[in-house]
């Protein structure tokens, strides 16, 4: 398991549907009307995976914030 | 605003629905009373949210359960009680059930279903076309076009689809069934789905109901099989049941504004956009449905929440507030930005949206450039509309071209 994951919403493709911060309200939030990472690095958390799986969009990515593998979503 | 010491809560729905118009008494109220006391035909009280950032508020704040509505006795329109099911589950419980599905449902793996559903879609109306004027809309496109590609994503026989389509009024029915009806409805449903899925496990096929059942083997330490098999079969009922509605609905709209369709057909790279305004601007709900509980007290709409109280958000009112949307109630197929909440918000946001958005638009863009002179074929006020369901649409739409 890794340190730290690297989290990161496209703007381009974020429909807003509020998901992300309904699934992990600790890691994302809505700002004006857009899903965006508390912060950018996280300690590696269910609620940070699912978030991303479960975007409509697939507009969240989190990697492993040292080697850059992709965590979520699965392709 | 001392009159907002209400004593009595306001009946709710405020009126009986009437076509697709958007009650008055919503503009008034998010001006007036934000957050309001209601009772509904059954249930408890609630309060009723009707300005667009209340509503996200409600439906997007964890703070604000589904899960906490599960043995209460919610404030509905349908005399029959609100079951299980995904829309009655709060993370991460419902995160992991809707992930068996979600990943079939992303704009992506949508995106590959376009060309089949162009394909449907032009024999739909090659059919139309070949009978001739007039043909009922409901019957011969708005209706087999979600069925066909809602069986052949889950993998669900499309010879089967009078039963299911049957059944699935159920999910949708507030007094058109009696609750004996509903409740034995929803078990034939379940019952056809389970056995789909129970098929799959010994001979997987390449589809979505084998997908779930794959993806469930992999956690069913997780996930109780009754638990898939409503889902699965909610997917079939809901995954038809809203376009098969809203594809009569979007044509009646445009009909009723002849200049903005032949805006429309002039330039069709406003089909998107069109869709968009279509489904902020077309109030499919009767009223406003499956309140969310207040986990703690909260702040809200100029009102202390408390603790335990159920709030309806209404989608429809926050689809017109003016705050967000200019000039609210204009079908304007251009707007831009449009942040509607058609779908609704938060974790329990249309799990089906992708699909439905390029369900529409192939409907759309097939009906307006195949037949260029779609006009009703009755008097408007002939229109017949549905009753008891907690959707608005037509019975049929007779057109001519």
């Amino acid at each position: 398991m890794s340190a730290a994951w690297r989290v990161s919403v496209d703007p381009e493709r974020c429909i807003g549907s509020g998901i992300c911060a309904g699934t992990a309200a600790q890691h994302f939030r809505l700002v004006d009307g857009q899903g965006t990472p508390v912060s950018p690095t996280v300690e590696p958390a269910d609620p940070v995976r699912d978030a991303a799986e479960s975007c409509p969009v697939e507009a969240i990515t989190v990697r492993d914030a040292a080697d850059g593998r992709l965590i979520a979503p699965e392709p | 605003m001392t009159e907002s010491q209400q004593v009595s809560a306001r009946p709710y729905p405020f009126a009986a629905p009437d076509r697709l118009t958007v009650d008055s008494t919503y503009a008034e109220l998010r001006r007036t009373q934000p957050l309001l006391r209601v009772r509904l035909p059954y249930g408890e009280e609630a309060w009723l949210a009707t300005r667009y950032h209340d509503v996200k508020v409600v439906l997007g704040d964890p703070r604000f359960s589904r899960a906490a509505a599960v043995g209460r006795d919610e404030p509905r329109i349908s005399p029959r009680p609100i079951g299980e099911g995904l829309l009655s589950m709060d993370p991460p419980e419902h995160t992991r059930l809707r992930r068996l599905a979600a990943k079939a449902f992303t704009a992506r793996r949508v995106e590959l279903l376009r060309a089949r559903t162009q394909q449907i879609a032009d024999e739909l109306v090659d059919g139309m076309i070949e009978a001739g004027p007039p043909a009922d809309l409901v019957e011969r496109f708005a209706t087999p076009l979600p069925i066909q590609v809602i069986c052949e994503l889950l993998g669900v026989p499309f010879a089967d689809r009078h039963h299911f389509h049957t059944w699935s009024e159920a999910i949708v029915s507030t007094t058109s069934l009696t609750p004996e009806q509903i409740d034995d409805y929803l078990q034939r449903l379940q019952g056809y789905i389970g056995e789909l899925l129970a098929r799959r496990r010994h001979e997987p096929t390449d589809d979505l109901l084998s997908a779930m059942v794959q993806a469930w083997e992999e956690h069913q330490d997780h996930l109780d099989e009754a638990a898939v098999v409503r889902f699965a079969a909610g997917l079939l009922a809901a995954g038809h049941e809203t376009t098969v509605t809203q594809i009569p609905n979007f044509v009646y709209v445009l009909l009723q504004h002849p200049t903005e369709l032949a805006r429309l057909r002039a330039d069709l790279s406003l089909v998107p956009s069109a869709v968009e305004e279509l489904l902020r601007y077309v109030p499919l709900g009767v009223a406003s449905a499956f309140p969310r509980y207040a986990l703690q007290d909260i702040e809200l709409g100029g009102v202390l929440v408390r603790a335990g109280e159920p709030v309806l958000a209404s989608l429809t009112s926050a689809n017109r507030d003016a705050e967000v949307f200019t000039d609210p109630d204009r079908l304007d197929l251009a707007r831009d930005p449009n942040p509607h909440i058609g779908f609704g918000h938060g974790v329990h946001h249309c799990v089906g949206a992708q699909l439905a958005r390029m369900e529409l638009q192939v409907a759309l863009r097939t009906l307006v450039t195949r037949l260029p002179g779609l006009r009703l074929a009755v008097p408007e006020p002939e229109l017949v509309w549905k009753s008891g369901l907690i959707v608005r649409g037509l019975v049929a739409l007779p057109v001519a071209w």
